[in-house]
């Protein structure tokens, strides 16, 4: 019944993107350019809320990944230059996001923390932390590019007579969404993971650190957020500014929200609100539309759709029952 | 009475501990590039107390943090993380803007009519919110979250297409001079009296009558609310629309009483983050509108001085809101509180 219910999704939004695809190429639009930006957009969406997933099966709740977000790329972008190498600016910042998540874990477990007070309090400290980072180190408030060979440039390949590219980190993060699938429904740390989140009390009784179960979770969600936050600039932009993430933070929670905290519907959720927005940002700048609608609307359309997939797509979800209360041992 | 002093007293120097390790670290992360911490704090609390001139200016910056700490404080009483203080706040300031910058009225209803409508449009901006919470459960951090942006996107698109001042346009239209807020000193003026009233006015709403009873049993015991025939679907809205009132007071209050420019700039330079930061004071003011005020204080105190902490040491001012993250994050930890209270007792 449940997996029933969980593949009904997965038909429902393929059948719906693919639906949108073809529209999209009727009306003239050049598919594989959309694709490239919607996958784009999708990744660091897709890692924060698979790393979500795992995080909140466990029991812990984390509001903060935009600030996660925002002080790794701020940071990746420091250690790509430091280590002239963008693929360690991608991996350091994910050792920095899981280093972070892991001072939010022990204040979570062991403190026993309001987990969306002290999420919100990494927000607050990320805006802050963020251009403080920025000053500290270039010596300059507005968007800092780097050298243009730290990129993490996508890969090419020829796609009958044009080239398709797609970023290695993006085909990671299926990857990734796939393993944390089996993960969670395949292994017995699974198990232990999905109980520490429903009945943290047996998974006591059965001999298991539950804070320890938790913490994990805390480090893989907070790698995966950091990969997401430095691929943002050395993948995908190309600079880092203070505002980068620009709420995709709470995008990813959305679509944590919407999957019902399954991960493989987590990445076709974060798809839908990535590939949202390239399609934007394609749709605008052709003749006939960018006449008509104003550039300010197109900037809110990932959060409107969010917002509508949400409304559409919530109820009847099933989530832990010990989620975002510490465990205390009577 | 006197077990609500002691309670006050506990609250207080609970806050105290966290403003401190807050303030610890960022001692450190200013140590880490090469700062003078000692020298930096110095600079900051004689700027922004260490005068007449710099109480005012610190009071200045409190009046609109006094407001959007009372959006999420009574979100808090109601059970509810209503983070979306910023877009009501836009959407208030834009709308102090049209009222106050190009209708024409007398100079004493002028400031009323602007404040008031501002007020009633941040309130619409936090009805949808509330209107998805009851229907159909979306969580209010993400929807409060995507508005936000979406009022920031609206609030832009309006200042650049249609409100930009005429040779300046990088900023909206300025407050006529009848809608504008008398100056009390440096940049403080009058509204700071209409924004504490407010406050007192919510707390009285919050314990004095059956709704802000209601909205408070919500919120503290939902189970025990609902065999007492309590509304929930009521004190969400209630809790969402004077979030409402009171961020769009503070956009209000940026537009209509602070000089020189009494306008906002196109990329809401002047009002960003302002929201974000009420979270803060409102914790810091354990979620009490009235608590709120007086951490308002030193927080404002913090921005104003920030300034002089850039000035004079170098340090990014933009330290203080870091400060104020970690504040936040001490704050939701009850076990700190527990081992100091442990160690008083013993």
């Amino acid at each position: 019944m449940k997996a029933a219910r969980r593949f009904q999704w997965y038909l429902i939004a393929i059948i719906v993107t693919v639906a949108v695809m073809y529209v999209i190429s009727l009306a003239g639009f050049g598919l594989p350019g959309l694709l490239e930006t919607g996958l784009l957009a999708m990744t660091p969406l897709a890692l924060a809320a698979v790393g979500e997933c795992l995080n909140e099966q466990a029991g812990t709740v984390n509001v903060g990944m935009e600030g996660i977000f925002l002080i790794t790329a701020v940071l990746g972008v420091y250690w790509a230059e430091v280590f002239d190498s963008g693929l360690y600016g991608l991996l350091l910042g994910a050792a920095t996001g899981a280093l972070i998540s892991l001072a939010f874990g022990l204040v979570c477990v062991y403190g026993k923390a309001n987990q969306v007070i002290a999420g919100m309090g990494l927000n607050i400290l990320a805006l802050g932390l963020g251009p403080y980072l920025l000053m500290s180190i270039w010596a300059f408030p507005g968007i800092h590019i780097f050298p243009r060979d730290l990129m993490f440039s996508s890969m090419h390949f020829m796609m009958g007579n044009a080239y398709f590219s797609i970023n290695a980190v993006t085909i990671a993060a299926i990857a990734i969404a796939v393993l944390a699938y089996l993960l969670l429904h395949r292994t017995l740390l699974g198990i232990r993971i999905r109980a520490a989140g429903e009945n943290p009390i047996a998974v006591d009784v059965a001999g298991v650190n539950v804070g320890k179960v938790r913490l994990l979770m805390c480090v893989i969600g907070g790698a995966l957020a950091g990969l997401g936050g430095a691929f943002m600039p050395l993948a995908w932009f190309g600079g880092v500014v203070k505002e980068i993430s620009a709420g995709r933070g709470f995008i990813a929670l959305a679509a944590v929200v919407f999957a019902g905290l399954d991960p493989l519907l987590a990445l076709v959720a974060a798809f839908i609100f990535g590939f949202s927005e390239g399609v934007a940002f394609t749709v605008v700048v052709s003749p006939g539309v960018k006449e008509i609608v104003p550039f300010y609307f197109v900037q809110m359309a990932p959060y409107a759709v969010t917002l509508l997939v949400l409304v559409a797509a919530i109820g009847g979800k099933k989530f832990p029952r010990a989620l975002g209360r510490p465990y205390v041992r009577e | 009475m006197s077990s609500r002093f002691a309670g006050t007293i506990r609250s207080t120097s609970e806050s105290g501990v966290a403003v401190v390790i807050g303030l610890v670290m960022g001692a450190l992360l200013m140590l880490a590039f090469g700062y003078d911490p000692v020298a930096a704090y110095i600079a900051l609390f004689t700027g922004a107390f260490g005068s007449p001139a710099g109480i005012l200016e610190s009071l200045a910056f409190a009046t609109p943090l006094m407001a959007t700490a009372v959006t999420f404080a009574v979100g808090v009483r109601a059970a509810l993380f209503n983070i979306g203080a910023e877009g009501q706040m836009y959407i208030g300031a834009m709308a102090a803007i049209i009222v106050g910058g190009l209708i024409l009225l007398p100079p004493g209803v002028h400031p009323i009519a602007a404040t008031v409508i501002a007020m009633c449009l941040g309130a619409l901006w936090a009805l949808p919110a509330a209107i998805l919470k009851i229907w159909r459960g979306v969580h209010e951090v993400v929807s409060t979250i995507m508005l936000n942006w979406i009022a920031f996107w609206f609030v832009t698109y309006l200042i650049r297409t249609y409100f930009a001042e005429p040779g300046r346009a990088e900023r909206a239209i300025p407050a006529l001079p009848t809608a504008r807020y008398a100056i009390i000193g440096a940049t403080l003026t009058t509204v700071i009296i209409v924004v504490v009233a407010f406050c007192i006015a919510v707390t009285i709403l919050l314990w004095r009558t059956g709704v802000g009873f209601e909205l408070r049993l919500v919120g503290d015991n939902p189970e025990a609310a609902k065999y007492a025939g309590a509304s929930s679907s009521r004190a969400i809205l209630v809790s969402f629309l004077v979030g409402g009132l009171a961020a769009g007071l503070a956009g209000a209050s940026q537009i209509l009483g602070r000089p020189p420019s009494y306008t906002l700039y196109a990329t809401l330079g002047n009002l960003i983050n302002l929201g974000f930061d009420g979270i803060g004071v409102a914790l810091i003011g354990r979620n009490h509108p009235v608590g709120g005020v007086f951490a308002a204080v030193f927080y404002g105190g913090l921005m104003h001085g920030g300034r002089f902490m850039e000035y004079n040491v170098g340090v990014a001012s933009e330290l203080v809101d870091a400060i104020n993250g970690i504040i936040v994050i001490a704050l939701a930890v009850p076990e700190i509180m527990a081992i100091i209270r442990r160690r008083r007792k013993s």
